[in-house]
């Protein structure tokens, strides 16, 4: 694994080893010296077309704890056709010895037109492109799930997986990376994923995804999910003729305070509300819901440091870009080495 | 002084060729004219003896659908690296579209294109006039003027952009009947694809791209043939990508509607897939789609519901394709790799033989174009527009090695059957060997009217 | 799949047999107790993977010396995979646990506790890691092998034996916590390789 790219092509051993070591990296983030060496001397570029302070201060938080040093370029703005062009950026960062580019871009594909245009050399890693994938916020809302589901089932949650979790993704399925992101996490994960939105807010070909799909939110409700995953309606999409209004949307499609009770009358004590924020407040999310026990939105916030430190470890602490699925260290327990020796 | 004057001097015998793949003859070139065709033909002095064991003669190419770009983006075309790149591809005449810049919507611009295809001479050079005046969609262009121009423009197409007013369609449609013209139409409902991408479908649910769905290509034509009908006129539909389209097409021709229609070269081989890569070399419009539209397309060019090759010729500068999916601009080249494309697409399938080829490479296109001296059979009298093909020849394509100054290539690297090995236009050999000779040159052209 | 790569030249041989492990073992156990004076304050910090089951033997010596030690409260594991100062010349390594007894190791006397004691970088590291978890009072090391070739000022407290090799040689160390040989759990040290 050289880059970051989407969840779709990432098999379940990659996966898990994101989500075992991110463990790893949540135990460093409760000590009270939250910084490792592993990544000294290393280059991370916070390449960020797009304004996302969460995402961006996530990074660099993961970054800085890994010791790498961190550059942000925020190349925002929609002049991308009057200023530098993406190859021009790149060569640029290549000149600068970046290691590693994150890169956030209003453009589905661009993370991938970087890493296989041979104009840098750095791993790239998806930091949100367009309306095409998210995985370190899929990552994160997995590991997320994942504590939880390990919990409910009163065992650990390294090593294991999502076997069995029914997961609702409710919203703008269409626009969203996220979504995109996490259906095939999840399932690669072993989560029944299902989805919930208006009819125009899923795209044409959704058939074909590994999921369900459904329009009426109650009806999904009742058949019991482990979690409900509600995705921000972004405000360009409110007046392009999706739905007839906000109201019918948050009627609808809203986790409102109605289904927060209906949670409790079907006994569903243990089903979690997620968000990848920034939510929309009483638009496809009550406060009551956001703030209740039952919210891990302020988790997710903090599982993403974690799962994003693990994501630069995996993809920059080795000297190689093997592909980590070919065995770094030999697995047969006979023949393991005992130490490799630090020549 | 038109393109199909002959062309004096020396002669040519080409020895052993197979006519549309038939049975080995010579054929003997002289004066611009196909001057015997038979076995056993003695050369006189003066003329050059072309060895054609193997090859497979054909009338020249005819491509209805071509982007030279000149005037105005002479970075990424012009009339002479275009007309270059058309007769190693084994064309004798292209169609240049009107989206130039200047737009070729007045009789002015259409005439200094066709001077420009004149003086290069590698091909005839056709240009295809605007329906409406900037392509902007609201006023008719003076059609009238531009048929009756020096370039005696035939075609008439807002390509790049669709026609999409519905009365401005009809009367396009009647208009063009005073002068046997026909309108391309680009059908693509433009409400339907703001901001398209990518075929709309399971590749671009996932990719993330805003889709371009079969359907606004299809009511588009659904709409044109029933207008056609109505008005009684001649529409012809470029780059038919879909098997709705298919559909339509054929239920159209079914009913007698005077309707042709085109498909490119790579939406005979290419489909949406190719996209997962993001590599904007595949962004086209209309767009790649599904392996079933190409299969459907394949078998409406067999059976002529869909009657040409058009090779939709769309050359870009680097920077143009350099960037972003979102940012690039739609286009790939095609003159170069017309000819091996429906090779193994049509032929190497089995679905045309070659002179199915000829009839979907020349002669419909000449037709639809209004050609008289283009897309002829191989016979003793007529225009020698003709091409020699090597059809077990493999190559692997380097668009670094072509003569277009597009190097956005969607088959760069893949592997395809035939070879263009000697290109005549007028008699006038201006490839051989596989390579560019010379062009046929407006003072050759001049001796021989005069003499 | 036990059996090593023709190339290996000379077959293992095993130089430390399971008895051989315990016996040292219990020695070591015994010098840690010596050296410290008695059980109070030990911790005991394995680096994964074969140092942590060697932790966990001896504490168990400790414990069985001590009746008051809880062998599993004095016990831990210290990863080192991200302090290593090699990371960029392998590839990458997922992480182990960390896991440190509930005393913590402040004002603690660590041991820590690795199979073979070669070019001492592995100890460094865990040196680093040590310091970004803690103060401990002292930091003692005891392996089960010390094969030499040191190429940092580092020393084993506490040797099961010293094992003079060649640096074409592998040590391998088998511990039935971890390893099997032909599906039987095994304990026994061998050199693998060399002339």
């Amino acid at each position: 694994m050289k880059h970051l790219l989407s969840t779709h092509d990432l098999a379940l051993h990659d996966a898990l080893r994101l989500l075992d070591t991110a463990e790893e990296m949540a135990a460093v983030g409760e000590r009270e010296i939250k910084k490792l060496p592993a990544l000294r001397g290393r280059t991370v570029v916070n390449l960020f077309y797009e304004d996302s302070t969460r995402t961006r201060i996530s990074f660099e938080a993961a970054a800085k704890r890994l010791s790498a040093d961190v550059i942000n370029f925020a190349a925002k703005g929609s002049s991308v056709s009057k200023g530098e062009s993406l190859k021009d950026t790149a060569q640029t960062l290549e000149a600068m010895s970046a290691d590693a580019v994150v890169i956030r871009h209003p453009a589905s594909g661009a993370p991938a037109r970087l890493a296989a245009s041979g104009w840098i050399d750095a791993a790239v890693l998806n930091a949100g492109d367009g309306t095409h994938e998210h995985p370190t916020q899929a990552l994160l809302d997995a590991f997320t799930l994942r504590r939880h589901w390990a919990k409910v089932a009163g065992t650990g949650s390294p090593g294991s997986d999502l076997t069995g979790m029914r997961v609702l993704i409710v919203g703008d399925i269409l626009h969203s990376r996220v979504a995109r992101s996490n259906v095939w996490l999840l399932k690669t994960l072993g989560a029944e994923v299902t989805l919930v939105g208006p009819p125009t807010l899923l795209p044409v070909g959704v058939d074909t995804w590994p999921c369900t799909v459904r329009y009426n939110l109650d009806e999904a409700l009742a058949d019991r999910p482990d979690a409900v995953m509600m995705l921000r309606l972004q405000a360009e999409r409110m007046n392009a003729a999706f739905f007839p209004s906000t109201r019918e949307y948050s009627r609808r499609w809203g986790f409102d305070d109605a289904r927060l009770a209906a949670l409790d009358t079907l006994g569903l004590g243990d089903t979690v509300i997620m968000h990848p924020g920034p939510m929309n407040r009483g638009l496809e999310i009550s406060a009551a819901a956001a703030d209740s026990v039952r919210s891990t939105v302020l988790a997710q916030v903090r599982n993403g440091v974690s799962v994003r430190m693990a994501a630069l470890y995996l993809l920059l602490a080795g000297g190689t870009h093997d592909d980590p699925a070919a065995p770094a260290v030999r697995e047969n327990p006979a023949l393991s080495p005992t130490k490799e020796p630090a020549v | 002084m038109t393109g199909a004057e002959p062309t004096p001097g020396h002669g040519y015998l080409i020895r052993g060729a197979s006519p549309l793949g038939g049975p080995r003859q010579d054929l003997l070139i002289r004066d611009g004219l196909i001057a015997r065709v038979g076995p056993g033909a003695a050369p006189d002095s003066g003329t050059q003896v072309i060895d054609a064991d193997g090859l497979i003669a054909l009338p020249g190419m005819v491509d209805l659908h071509t982007h030279l770009r000149e005037p105005g983006r002479e970075d990424a075309e012009t009339v002479e690296t275009g007309s270059r790149a058309a007769a190693l591809g084994g064309f004798t005449a292209v169609h240049a579209m009107a989206n130039s810049s200047p737009v070729a919507d007045t009789a002015g611009v259409v005439e200094q294109v066709y001077s420009l295809g004149e003086r290069a001479g590698w091909v005839e050079v056709r240009p295809v006039g605007a329906v409406t005046v900037g392509l902007a969609g609201e006023r008719m262009a003076e059609l009238g003027a531009m048929a009756e121009s020096r370039a005696r423009v035939r075609v008439f197409s807002d390509d790049g952009i669709c026609v999409s007013d519905p009365v401005l369609m009809r009367r396009a449609l009647e208009y063009v009947k005073a002068f046997d013209g026909v309108i391309a139409q680009h059908a693509q409902e433009p409400r339907l694809t703001e901001g398209a991408q990518m075929n709309e479908g399971e590749v671009s649910a996932v990719l993330g791209l805003t889709g371009w769905p079969a359907v606004a290509e299809e009511s588009i034509i659904a709409r044109d043939v029933l207008l056609a009908q109505h008005v009684n006129s001649r529409l012809h539909v470029c780059h038919v990508s879909t098997a709705g389209s298919v559909e339509i097409l054929r239920w159209a021709k079914a009913r007698g509607i005077r309707v042709t229609a085109e498909v490119t070269p790579h939406h005979l081989l290419l489909t949406d897939d190719l996209v997962r890569s993001y590599d904007p070399v595949y962004k086209v419009n209309p767009p790649l789609r599904t392996a079933d539209d190409v299969q459907a397309l394949r078998e409406a060019l067999a059976d002529g519901t869909i009657d040409a090759v058009g090779t939709d010729h769309a050359p870009h500068p680097s920077e143009h394709k350099e960037c972003e999916w979102a940012q690039a601009a739609m286009g790939m080249t095609g003159l170069e790799t017309a000819l091996s494309v429906v090779q193994h697409s049509m032929v190497e399938t089995g679905l045309l033989d070659w002179e199915g080829f000829a009839r979907v490479t020349s002669t419909r296109p000449a037709e639809i174009g209004r050609l008289a001296h283009q897309g002829r059979p191989l016979a003793e009298g007529e225009p020698a527009n003709l091409i020699l093909v090597d059809p077990a020849a493999r190559w692997t394509v380097d668009p670094y090695r072509m003569a277009t100054m597009g190097r956005n290539s969607p088959f760069a690297g893949l592997q395809l059957p035939g070879r263009v090995q000697a290109t005549f236009y007028l008699g006038h050999p201006t490839v051989l060997d596989g390579a560019l000779n010379a062009p046929l040159t407006p003072a050759a052209k001049e001796t021989a009217w005069t003499g | 799949m036990t059996v090593p790569a023709p190339h290996a030249g000379a077959a293992p041989r095993v130089v430390l047999a399971e008895a051989d492990i315990d016996r040292a073992l219990t020695r070591i156990a015994h010098e840690i107790l010596e050296a410290n004076k008695g059980s109070s304050d030990l911790v005991l910090l394995g680096i994964p993977r074969r140092g942590f089951p060697l932790a966990q033997r001896l504490a168990r010596r400790i414990g069985a010396v001590d009746p008051s030690i809880d062998p599993r409260a004095i016990t831990g594991q210290l990863d080192v995979t991200m302090y290593r100062d090699d990371l960029q010349r392998n590839p990458t390594r997922p992480p182990r646990a960390t896991q440190l007894p509930p005393t913590g190791i402040d004002e603690k006397v660590v041991v820590l506790v690795d199979d073979v004691l070669y070019s001492g970088r592995t100890i460094r590291a865990a040196l680093d890691a040590l310091a970004d978890l803690g103060r401990p009072r002292i930091v003692r090391l005891a392996v089960l092998v010390d094969r030499g070739h040191r190429e940092l000022p580092i020393r084993a407290d506490h040797v099961g034996k010293n094992l003079p090799t060649s640096s074409a040689e592998r040590v391998r160390v088998h511990l039935e916590e971890i390893d099997t040989v032909a599906g039987r759990p095994v304990n026994e040290v061998v050199i693998e390789g060399g002339a």
